[in-house]
């Protein structure tokens, strides 16, 4: 027991702070692997419904994006309170979805084409016709496999 | 030994205190560009389009789950109004039919279910409707995945898991909607 004591006699060494670098490295690491640095400036408000079926979109490269909703306060004086679709930065027409597409696809390796997921993120309160439409356009462009954005129910699931 | 202790001195540690700052200014930079990946979402599978009109199929009707979401976002499954709380519960029964009744599936691969909106009915409705139906499916196999197997679907194996997906096949068939209820803004 003696050799405890002697100890805390001593003077208190200065913490060492070599491994903040690490630490801070560590957090600097983690939120890199997550983010998705967006290169689509939202156009129009969207807030996703709720759902529990979800299904992860796994290969960012692999996924382009649709968005629909009512355009945000800014933008309301040109482009008035209906909902439109938005491709990349702006605001688009039903017409210009096959384009965007093909833009998308070109950038692609052949071999990759068929694993193209479209994500649709639409806001909840929009009604079914504008989606519908653009769902047509899709279909006529090819473009099959859709995802519906969605957020996580908060409840449990029934199982 | 003076000449050890001043090399001691000078070699002492390299100061890695900017090196935190650095990091910090790496780390803020993420943090502020972050938005945590939120992209999860409904997975659907379009049918293909085709510029002729598709073919009627002649349907036994027992074996048609017809779900009807109007403009005022109300449910109507074959014929019946319903509460989207349970139309979960009713499409398992209606799929799995255990009390092999004359109007309910013959059997989990005939079970078709038909879906129609109108052009006003809300997404969020139309997205909580499909996501039921899509719950209802998914249970149904989790439950088959169990009895088979003893073990959830997601474990496994890929070939167990395709042959589930035979034997209870998700069919969905969406109709054209019908124009009615479109608001004008």
């Amino acid at each position: 027991m003696g050799k405890f004591q002697k100890k805390r006699g001593k003077a208190k060494p200065a913490i060492s702070t070599a491994s903040l670098p690490d630490i801070i490295f560590m957090l600097l690491f983690f939120f890199m692997v997550v983010t998705v640095l967006r290169d689509a400036e939202l156009k129009v408000s969207v807030v996703t419904p709720q759902a529990t079926e979800l299904t992860k979109l796994e290969k960012k490269s692999l996924v382009n994006f649709m968005y629909i909703g009512k355009p945000m306060p800014q933008y309301q004086a040109t482009y008035g309170t209906k909902p439109r679709l938005q491709l990349a930065d702006k605001f688009a027409d039903n017409s210009e979805i096959p384009l965007f597409l093909e833009r998308h696809k070109s950038k692609l390796r052949e071999n990759e084409r068929d694993l193209i997921t479209t994500s649709l993120k639409v806001d909840g309160d929009v009604t079914m016709g504008i989606v519908t439409d653009v769902k047509t356009a899709l279909r006529r462009a090819g473009q099959l496999k859709v995802n519906y954005s969605a957020k996580t129910k908060e409840q449990e699931r029934r199982r | 030994m003076g000449k050890t202790s001043s090399r001691d001195r000078l070699s002492n540690e390299i100061n890695a205190g900017s090196m935190a700052d650095i990091a910090f200014l790496l780390l803020i930079f993420f943090l502020v560009t972050t938005t945590i990946a939120e992209d999860k979402g409904v997975l659907v599978r379009l049918p293909i389009w085709s510029d002729q009109p598709p073919e009627t199929q002649k349907l036994n009707t027992r074996n048609v789950y017809s779900v009807l979401v109007n403009a005022d976002n109300q449910l109507l499954v074959r014929g019946q109004q319903m509460n989207i709380r349970d139309l979960r519960e009713n499409t398992k029964i209606f799929i799995l039919n255990p009390q092999r009744r004359e109007d309910m599936a013959e059997s989990p691969t005939k079970a078709l279910i038909s879906l129609r909106n109108d052009r006003g009915t809300k997404y969020e409705t139309y997205l909580e409707v499909y996501n039921e139906l899509k719950a209802a499916y998914n249970e149904l196999r989790e439950d088959e995945a169990m009895k088979k197997h003893g073990k959830g679907f997601e474990f496994i194996t890929r070939e167990q898991q395709a042959d589930i997906r035979n034997s209870i096949p998700l069919v969905i068939s969406e109709a054209e909607p019908t124009a009615f209820g479109e608001e004008d803004y």
